[in-house]
């Protein structure tokens, strides 16, 4: 793993100073993420909760266990992220879970993170996503894969005021962009 | 813009979906026995009524599942969408 680039490094300077009023962002640069799709209900299903010692989510929200998440993709697929590093162990565990029942494939490469996180964090997001993320639609533990502008990102509230985007590195520039963009503007305002 | 309600994922907006033209056009049971004319009509001849319309849309940008919609092709109205194996009457 010594030859891995951080997709963002070059817009690092920019992240930084972007920060106001508490709110931040943060590239998290690497994520272990394993896809998995296996049956719903199935006993598959079944081993690969008692693996990760959660149950796999329902629609649009997320569950974690000692440090695993998963993550709902769609009514068979889940995508389960844990710490840079532990892709290896967890597709070994989740391999051996399925027992060719479904599909495990490392997909960490795939996407990586930016945590956007304080009082204006939902603010910012609401300058460049559509989807509604006011308490009553959208809540800690709640997921939806959608839009930033062209770009598609997997979005995860994490707190009250915290959410994890996972985008695909080769769009995590244009992302970054418009959160970038979305958090200047709140910036010169507060400071107006 | 339309507000699509995705069967799996709940409603979102239209760019995150893809159209697939029209629902409920089944595969020929046998293509070997159509006529060119015929084979022609299948793949490229649908609907283009007034009124309630099927037609099959993709979440592209979330779950990627395809589901129906039924549209009103006079005023655009989304009266419902429901899922592949499901009926029109299913619609909500």
């Amino acid at each position: 793993m010594a030859d891995r680039a951080e997709p963002l490094a070059a817009l690092q300077g920019r992240i930084n100073d972007a920060a106001f009023g508490g709110t931040t962002l943060m590239t998290v640069p690497f994520v272990a993420q394993v896809g998995l799709r296996v049956e719903p209900g199935s006993a598959a299903a079944g081993r690969v909760e008692t693996a990760l010692g959660l149950e796999l989510p329902e629609v649009n929200r997320m569950s974690e266990s000692g440090g695993r998440r998963a993550i709902w993709l769609a009514p068979d697929e889940w995508l389960v992220v844990a710490a840079d590093g532990e892709e290896r162990s967890l597709v070994a565990l989740l391999e051996e879970a399925i027992a060719g029942e479904g599909s495990v494939v490392d997909l960490s490469a795939n996407r990586t993170g930016l945590e956007l996180a304080g009082p204006d964090a939902r603010t910012v997001l609401a300058t460049c996503c559509s989807l509604d993320f006011h308490p009553r639609a959208f809540g800690p533990g709640q997921c939806a894969q959608t839009l930033i502008h062209k770009a598609g990102v997997l979005v995860e509230q994490r707190g009250d005021d915290r959410y994890l985007l996972l985008v695909r590195p080769s769009f995590a520039a244009y992302v970054a962009e418009w959160l970038l963009d979305g958090m200047l503007g709140l910036k010169a305002d507060a400071a107006a | 813009m339309f507000e699509i309600r995705c069967p799996y994922c709940g409603p979102r907006d239209e760019p995150e979906f893809k159209y697939g033209g029209q629902a409920h056009v089944a595969y020929p049971a046998d293509p070997e026995l159509l006529s060119d004319e015929e084979w022609a009509r299948f793949l490229f001849v649908r609907d283009n009524s007034r009124g309630r319309y099927a037609e099959r849309w993709n979440h592209a940008a979330g779950c990627r599942r395809w589901f129906n919609v039924i549209r009103d092709t006079g005023t655009h109205e989304l009266v419902g969408s429901y899922r592949v194996g499901e009926q029109p009457e299913d619609a909500r």
